[in-house]
């Protein structure tokens, strides 16, 4: 691996040199937890941790669930209920299982965010983005069909929706709706393919999350300056850094800690509070629940899909000039598909020659605009599309695509950033002045 | 400014899928005992929902997800042995392996489960406590969730003491209604006549097939407990409520454990990690 320069992995017996010789995987395990990492990361940088943490939770707790899980649209509820009073400890493991994917979306909103805001996607972390959107739409997928596998009302009238949305291309839709549910509607051989899928896309997720690291960690942390480690020597490398080991483990893991306080009470004390008490009556294709709400991750992207109805004057236009091929309904999934597309592009989107955005006084408000617009959408998501509701959404929509489209592009030309400090090694001293010299000669734990 | 977002953010996905108001339904906020985080069953009451629902709801309504033996069961009504086995001796189930495999009833035993609902529109009661949103404030948030419970208790209770007198507006209808009054009840017929001229309802609830399934006196305790309406509503509810979450005291204790056990690694790792740090940031 490239990157910043530091000490790397010396074998010393016979047996490690050996080792080394034939597989050098000591070597990689120690370069990759001896990373240098900015000594200034903030409490926003923990969110990876949780997140592989998190991973790993649902990937154990689901293959547990899968030893007592029947796929049969006649026996999957009675299953599950069957893991929530007989199996031992099934009751804890469902619910770490299923509150384990609001955990997920949790942590993965407040990581992109992050991201958004300290300029983590722009150049030279592209690719780590881009594959960050990638693992974003798997656990999109992942979390999707895991929710239709209790075959409650919400599972199976959910899974309708969603299927339906692909119905909605021209053309190739219903074909293609057909092809995804194995059937012309929903049923067993739908069910059958989305434990599948379910159980595979995890560990695609896991893969993909290998490359994330691994894309990071050839151009380094991004950190709240956005100033680049020096990496002229390994000398002035360790200013600016910190071994990820232990410094970054110990306080990701304490960060971890004070999570997992908050969802183990969660799970332990209200476990289905998140969830939607329609999905505790077994699937009933003849009675549709009066409202079908997705799960709150996905309430800001079900809000963009229902935004753009045929009263939109845009939505007008484009049916006028694509002759009727682009719907009202065909535009709104593809705005919605859209609106992860746009937050993908935002490395060729943003102008700015500042990547964070604490030096960016402009931006720092669109920022703040966009946290409240998706919180706004979030909201309206789960409302009916009646009344005032609709307008919102149309309005927090718009907004969503003006930040990408237009507000980034122009702000890297009409704002002056202020100036960031010159090295992350500044940065942190001011934070933390009673330190007197550089940095580096501390390593000595002495005691 | 990041870390207030960060914060909004946290409070505000913290907010669970806002459940929207159909027909606008009156849910009566009962306490129960199981209730909040250190909340549990209380062994009588779940016995004495136990003999409302033999003795009243099972005529119509089945517990299929529920095993006798789970009667004994700690956490639950708890029935001595005994009584437990004694009790699954009153039903009959069916057995497809008896007869040469064309299958017999025989009686249960505590292995067995509760029989399915009797008639075809009367729905299981396993789950039911679970699989109604019942009161979901404040201002649909269902932050009340985190003391009051998941409401579908209140809403079993408020269901079955809310059957009145049907509104005036419905009495002179050429074709009468189908079914009760419930002014709990949100997703039954609801007449025109009864409707403002926006369509907004006059009065809360609709009207539901079940006629009412229990009043006052109708159910005699052993104990000589109180057996009005209101007390066996409720009696009933916290039953139906340990049907559908039969591990809740486990559950509970699970999350007390876990909690603890965290909030003391947060404090080791706390520590080391400050002193891990404090020669990095000057303070050692």
């Amino acid at each position: 691996m490239g990157g910043i320069p530091h000490d790397h992995y010396e074998p010393k017996s016979n047996f490690e040199k050996g080792m080394a010789k034939r597989l050098p995987i000591v070597g990689l395990l120690y370069d990759t937890l001896m990373i240098p990492t900015p000594k200034n990361l903030n409490w926003m940088w923990i969110w990876g941790i949780v997140l592989t943490f998190t991973l790993a939770l649902q990937i154990i707790t689901g293959i547990v669930l899968v030893m007592h899980y029947t796929p049969h649209v006649d026996m999957a509820f009675t299953s599950v209920e069957h893991i929530m009073r007989n199996v031992n400890g099934g009751h804890m493991i469902r619910y770490f299982h299923m509150n384990g994917a609001s955990l997920f979306f949790f942590a993965v909103y407040l990581h992109i965010f992050r991201g958004l805001y300290y300029g983590s996607y722009k150049a030279p972390r592209e690719v780590t983005w881009i594959i960050g959107m990638l693992i974003y739409l798997l656990m999109m997928g992942t979390a999707f069909m895991g929710y239709v596998l209790p075959w409650g009302q919400m599972s199976f009238h959910g899974t309708a929706v969603i299927t339906g949305l692909f119905g909605a291309i021209p053309f190739i839709g219903d074909s293609l709706q057909t092809w995804l549910l194995g059937a012309s509607s929903v049923g067993q051989p739908a069910l059958n393919r989305f434990f599948s899928l379910h159980y595979l896309l995890p560990f695609l997720i896991a893969g993909l999350v290998i490359v994330h690291i691994w894309a990071f960690h050839t151009t380094g942390n991004n950190n709240p300056t956005g100033v680049e480690v020096r990496r002229t020597s390994k000398e002035e490398a360790a200013k600016d850094t910190l071994p990820f080991w232990p410094y970054f483990v110990i306080k990701d893991l304490f960060a971890l800690a004070i999570i997992l306080v908050v969802f183990m009470a969660i799970v332990g004390f209200m476990p289905n509070y998140l969830g939607h008490p329609d999905n505790y009556i077994p699937a009933n294709p003849l009675a549709t629940p009066t409202h079908i709400v997705p799960e709150w991750y996905f309430l800001p992207f079900y809000a963009i899909l229902r935004a753009f109805d045929n009263e939109v004057w845009v939505v007008i236009a484009v049916e006028w000039l694509s002759f009727g091929i682009i719907d009202a309904k065909f535009f709104g999934v593809l705005a919605m598909f859209g609106a992860i597309v746009v937050m993908a592009l935002a490395p060729w989107l943003d102008t700015s020659s500042v990547r964070s955005g604490r030096y960016r006084p402009m931006f720092k408000w669109w920022f703040a605009l966009l946290c409240v617009d998706f919180i706004v959408l979030m909201w309206v998501g789960a409302m009916p599309a009646e009344g005032i509701y609709p307008y919102i959404a149309l309005i927090g929509s718009t907004y969503w695509f003006a930040y990408f489209l237009v507000i980034l592009p122009l702000l890297g030309v009409i704002e002056k950033p202020d100036t960031p400090p010159a090295t992350i090694e500044d940065d942190f001293n001011a934070h933390y002045p009673a330190k007197a010299n550089g940095g580096d000669a501390v390593a000595a734990p002495a005691e | 400014m990041f870390r207030k977002l960060t914060l909004a953010a946290a409070l505000a996905l913290s907010a669970p899928a806002l459940h929207a108001a159909g027909a606008e339904a009156h849910i009566e906020d009962f306490d129960f005992s199981f209730e909040g985080p250190f909340g549990s069953f209380d062994q009588m009451q779940l016995q004495r929902g136990l003999k409302i629902y033999t003795e009243v709801c099972s005529a119509c309504h089945g517990l299929e997800l529920v095993a006798f033996r789970t009667l004994a069961d700690e956490g639950g009504p708890s029935l001595p042995e005994d009584q437990m086995r004694a009790y699954a001796e009153f039903y009959e189930v069916f057995d497809a392996t008896l007869f040469d495999g064309e299958g017999d009833f025989r009686t249960a035993t505590p292995a067995d489960k509760f029989p399915a609902s009797a008639l075809s529109n009367a729905p299981d009661l396993s789950l039911m406590a679970k699989a109604r949103a019942g009161f979901h404030g404040p201002y649909g948030t269902g932050i009340n969730q985190l003391i009051k419970g998941m409401g579908g208790a209140e809403y079993i209770a408020s269901l079955l003491v809310s059957y009145e007198e049907e509104p005036e507006c419905a009495a002179n209808m050429e074709v009468p209604m189908d079914g009760f009054y419930n002014s709990a009840f949100p997703n039954g017929g609801y007449p025109d006549e009864c409707k403002y001229e926006d369509g907004s309802h006059k009065y809360p609830g609709s009207w539901i097939s079940m006629s009412q399934p229990l009043d006052d006196g109708w159910v005699e305790f052993d104990d000589g407990h109180a057996n009005d309406l209101h007390h066996m509503a409720e009696d009933v509810a916290a039953f139906l409520m340990w049907t559908a979450e039969p591990k809740m005291m486990a559950r509970k204790q699970a999350g007390l454990t876990g909690v603890i056990f965290l909030t003391v690694l947060s404090v080791l790792l706390y520590l080391t990690n400050k002193k891990l740090w404090a020669p990095h940031k000057g303070k050692d």
